[in-house]
């Protein structure tokens, strides 16, 4: 019966090379790439994204109904909506002046970009920056808007989790349809050997 | 395909198509959860590395934090599965990068702005995303990916905030 609990070393590094890998091998080492998404001139961020939810959701939902894995038993981001809005926007501001993500910063610095590793020190600054003013202001910003009913769509608004499912399965084809309409108007997709030679 | 990519170092191997990689990442993802119970992550081993460093140099100080202190309270969080991801994350690239050659050691962005203007706006974007993904309790892959997989409500609101403020950003600043 699944989840097994893993949190150990082993578990860790698996889960984190598998990441790693098919974070490099999609192009989010690259910033070029990745903030072509923004620029709506290459749609790889939305589309790989898109689909790895899709299919991991649709994985958990099929173990689930084979009842391999327990029920509740996977961790949900608490539904703090002010916290996950706030916390959103100053991501997404990061990223489009940064260039990376936490995550996407990681395969940056080891695809050899320098600008990743300043990137990563800016986080650690942040990190730091937050713990440093965390009181009063923080902590309500965190606890305001938050749903005490529960944290997905079907606790809260008992929508079915299939619904649900089909709704993210249309917004995927949408995602692919649009997307690749706007690469095709645009200046084109950034390509791997574009990448490697760096924004110019 | 772009016309560089026929032209260019044959070398140089293409990014995987969009869905393909899509799938790998979702499988992985899928792996995460029914391995760890959670989904994948990257500014939780920052703050791990924070708050462990912390109690290195400043133990008085970092213990008695009010964000940081219930983190160290049973020693410090490197060694946490956050921890060990991250670095399988850095290893997993390296070696992606270095069979597809694709690895190749640059300032990205010094060319197109300027080094001292690149420095700064990746600075700074870090500075914010490190401190963004404290107040919603992870970043695009904690809170937006694994979250959104987990059908949690929170992960659409920080996604829709996400790309809005981004695309909005983009148009401001040019940061690479």
């Amino acid at each position: 019966m699944f989840p097994l609990n893993e949190t150990g070393m082993l578990s860790g590094l698996l889960c984190g090379i598998l990441f790693g890998y098919v974070l490099e091998n999609a192009g989010f080492g690259s910033p070029v790439k990745l903030s072509a998404q923004f620029k709506l001139t290459d749609w790889a961020v939305f589309k790989v994204m898109f689909t790895a939810l899709v299919v991991a959701a649709v994985g958990l939902w099929l173990l689930r109904f084979a009842g391999l894995l327990r029920p509740d038993s996977i961790a949900v981001p608490q539904a703090a909506l002010m916290a996950a809005a706030a916390g959103g926007a100053l991501v997404g501001a990061g990223f489009a002046v940064g260039g990376y993500c936490p995550g996407t910063s990681v395969a940056g610095l080891f695809s050899g970009r320098l600008d990743a590793l300043v990137f990563i020190v800016g986080v650690l600054l942040g990190t730091t920056g937050f713990a440093v003013f965390y009181g009063t202001a923080l902590r309500s910003l965190k606890s305001a808007w938050l749903i005490a009913e529960g944290d997905t769509f079907t606790d809260v608004y008992a929508v079915p989790e299939p619904v649900v499912l089909a709704i993210l399965g249309v917004a995927l084809i949408a995602v692919f349809y649009f997307g690749s309409w706007f690469e095709r108007r645009g200046s084109g997709t950034v390509s791997a050997q574009q990448a490697v030679e760096g924004a110019r | 395909m772009s016309t560089s990519e026929k032209h260019g170092n044959p070398e140089i191997k293409p990014f995987w198509p969009p869905l393909a990689a899509g799938i790998a990442l979702g499988l992985v993802l899928l792996l995460t959860f029914v391995l760890s119970a959670h989904g994948l992550g990257a500014s939780g081993a920052a703050t791990d590395v924070v708050a462990g460093v912390g109690l290195q140099l400043a133990p008085e100080a970092t213990k008695a934090n009010g964000y940081l202190g219930p983190m160290v309270a049973d020693g410090s969080p490197i060694g946490s599965w956050m921890t060990w991801e991250i670095l399988g994350v850095a290893i997993g690239a390296l070696v992606a990068a270095f069979t597809a050659g694709r690895f190749r050691v640059q300032l990205d962005g010094a060319r197109s702005v300027g080094t001292p203007k690149r420095l700064i706006a990746t600075l700074t974007g870090g500075f914010l995303a490190g401190f963004g993904a404290r107040i919603a309790g992870g970043c695009t892959s904690g809170v937006g990916l694994s979250g959104s997989a987990a059908l949690g409500i929170s992960a659409f609101v920080f996604l829709a905030l996400f790309f809005a403020t981004g695309m909005l950003v983009n148009r401001l600043v040019k940061g690479v």
